[in-house]
């Protein structure tokens, strides 16, 4: 056997775990769930092939508000996870050095040490009527009864944040990490003022960074299911808890796989839309 | 520091600048005033705190004490973006995610320069740069030398007081470098902009400036032209940076009119002349320096004999360097090492290790400084 095809043997069996995964797990599921989606039942037992299921998500209007909706609050809580992130991953990337450095990019990590339930669970704790927050106003005499701080879309939005925050500061701080102090420095040298520098020379050197991390925290999002449930209870309208609803209450899964995949459409299309916008490609993000 | 006495107009000027971090003093009590139009050099070896004195002066760190005078105001407490001065950063520090034109447009657009004239400003400068019609082109597909006109360029279209470079050929190659330190030079005359230079390479300040400055740690050893600083040192760190030198330590034996003799611990006996500010008396440890180019070499003793000081020793390399050729040649007495030039004659064309060779140098050649530590360094260049 010639050394080419023993490489290409080693290539292969490095390859097949990965591709019996992906096979498997991933598209073998999605042909069926694609499968299921396109067929319309008509009698017990009796199924034909439509669009019925598609077309019902754009004539019932609960449906595709409700994917309105969270999209809307999607985008929202990238913007404000974004915002929030950037200082944060600023200071961790340029204006520290050592140990203290990685002291604080670890502190970011240390929440996801616990899982997602506890953390949300954690909130609830804090927010909750007969909560920590609810009876240390009482205490202090700055509310008269118990307050509800559960079960609206504040709270939602600063669940999301809070569980998407690490997946922004990792790329942010990777990508400042590589911005050259001397390039900063020349932005004020030339006359530049922190705002110039900023926009000019900052954010353009981050991009690849920022667009990275807006798609990781709007894909979370729109896919997650137990902090708009846990913290915004039954009036959450979480398009997830949709498709949560049509499988496993209603037992329609031809209905459910429906929105599976119009879920997967229209984000990437939300995604697309945000590149072009922002003038960057995918590869050069993820890159 | 006579330049920061005479009270001409300076285009920037320091006075008893100090910077400490922490406990260590990188900058101590440095003056110094740079003449309009002048090309200023601070020359001195890596860590003496030249690029604390340019950052300084570009309002990037701020000095413990003294003042800072930028066309005879003080610009302590102005932010860099304020000030009327522009550096040239060690790796350039070109926007990436700008072009070209960009680029140099930068500067002029944050001194909100309407749009019509930046365009000719930037075209003018790129004209200037030998980069006409290169306004479009990306950073990368630059080479090194032009890189470093667009970074230049970049802040003379500002018309600043001054341009601070901090060692900007420092990543260039040889050849390039060369060339750039003759490009730099006919930038600095077209641009009509007084430079301030540091670098740790004595033949670019030597080159290019005409004052320069050799700085040791934190302090200013002495300010003046090249031909100053390699004729006429000062101290006896400027005449063993600056230039070659064969050295020597020894002590004075006799003090008179003309000069001094030094003998060494080895029994070999100079004619020198002091240098320094200190007088020397008998008994002194010296530290005593001679050029390579002002040794004379001879086949025979004769010609050697019309100097005050001679030796003679065998070959034991040869540096062939076209007109910087060297010799290196061990003295017969003491065993110490000399490096000698060779004439460009081709007398010496034919030298080969083992010969022997008599040298020689006048008096006023050989310089003698004094050694405060009094410790013993030998013999070497």
């Amino acid at each position: 056997m010639n050394t080419s095809n023993a490489a290409r043997l080693g290539l292969i069996l490095l390859l097949a775990p990965l591709l019996v995964w992906l096979l498997a797990l991933v598209i073998l599921p999605h042909i069926d769930m694609l499968l299921i989606s396109l067929r319309e039942r008509v009698a017990p037992q009796v199924y034909e092939r439509s669009f019925a299921n598609y077309a019902e998500f754009f004539t019932e209007p609960l449906y595709w508000r409700t994917f309105a909706r969270t999209a809307i609050m999607s985008i929202s809580a990238t913007a404000l996870t974004l915002l929030i992130a950037f200082p944060v991953s600023y200071y961790i990337a340029k204006m520290l050095r050592g140990r203290l450095k990685g002291f604080l990019f670890l502190l970011c990590l240390v929440p996801f040490w616990v899982s997602e339930l506890v953390r949300t669970f954690g909130w609830m704790i804090l927010l909750r009527e007969s909560g920590v927050i609810s009876n240390v106003l009482q205490w202090t005499g700055l509310a008269d009864g118990p307050v509800e701080m559960l079960y609206n879309d504040a709270t939602i939005m600063v669940g999301l944040v809070y569980t998407s925050m690490l997946f922004m500061v990792v790329p942010l701080v990777t990508t400042l990490d590589s911005l050259e102090d001397s390039l900063v420095e020349a932005g004020y040298d030339l006359g530049g003022n922190g705002l110039t520098v900023l926009r000019t020379i900052i954010i353009p050197h981050a991009m690849p960074g920022i667009v990275s991390g807006c798609i990781v925290v709007f894909m979370l999002t729109l896919g997650n299911y137990l902090t708009p449930i846990l913290l915004g209870g039954k009036s959450s309208m979480w398009f997830t808890a949709q498709i949560y609803t049509q499988f496993i209450t209603r037992f329609n899964w031809e209905l459910g796989a429906a929105f599976g995949f119009l879920l997967l459409a229209l984000s990437s299309a939300i995604v697309w839309t945000g590149l072009k916008l922002s003038r960057q490609t995918l590869s050069e993000s993820m890159g | 520091m006579d330049l920061a006495k005479n009270n001409k107009s300076f285009d920037l000027e320091c006075r008893d600048l100090r910077c400490n971090f922490g406990s260590f003093v990188a900058v101590d009590n440095v003056s110094f005033g740079v003449p309009e139009g002048d090309f200023f050099s601070i020359l001195g070896p890596s860590g003496c705190g030249k690029t604390t004195i340019l950052r300084m002066m570009a309002g990037f760190l701020e000095p413990t004490s003294g003042d800072i005078l930028i066309k005879g105001k003080s610009v302590l407490n102005v932010p860099p973006n304020k000030r009327p001065v522009n550096m040239v950063f060690q790796h350039l520090a070109l926007f990436p995610m700008m072009n070209v034109a960009e680029n140099i447009a930068y500067g002029l657009i944050r001194q909100g320069v309407n749009k019509s004239d930046v365009s000719a400003k930037v075209n003018s400068a790129l004209e200037r740069i030998g980069l006409p019609g290169s306004g479009e082109k990306n950073i990368k597909q630059l080479s090194g030398g032009q890189q470093q006109r667009v970074a230049i360029a970049r802040c003379l279209v500002l018309e600043p007081a001054a341009l601070l470079l901090d060692e900007p050929l420092g990543a260039l190659d040889l050849k390039l470098r060369e060339h750039m330190k003759v490009e730099l030079k006919k930038m600095q005359s077209q641009f009509d902009t007084t430079f301030v230079y540091i670098t740790h390479d004595q033949s670019e300040a030597l080159v290019m400036s005409n004052h320069v400055a050799v700085m040791n740690e934190g302090r200013f050893e002495q300010i003046g032209t090249p031909q100053d600083l390699y004729y006429n040192p000062n101290t006896a760190f400027v005449a063993g940076f600056v230039g070659e030198s064969n050295r020597w330590h020894g002590r004075v034996d006799e003090v008179d009119a003309t000069g001094i003799r030094v003998s060494t611990a080895e029994g070999v006996s100079f004619l020198a002349v002091p240098a320094g500010k200190e007088r020397l008396a008998v008994g002194d440890a010296v530290d005593i320096f001679v050029r390579p180019e002002s040794v004379v070499i001879a086949h025979d003793e004769t010609r050697a004999h019309e100097m005050d000081n001679r030796l003679s020793g065998n070959v034991i390399s040869v540096l062939f360097n076209g007109a910087n050729s060297r010799a290196l040649v061990r003295e017969g007495r003491s065993g110490g090492e000399l490096d000698v030039a060779l004439p460009q004659t081709g007398e010496f064309s034919n030298l080969a290790v083992g010969q022997k060779v008599f040298l020689g140098w006048d008096q006023a050649q050989a310089k003698a400084f004094a050694c405060p530590s009094g410790n013993n360094q030998g013999q070497g260049t």
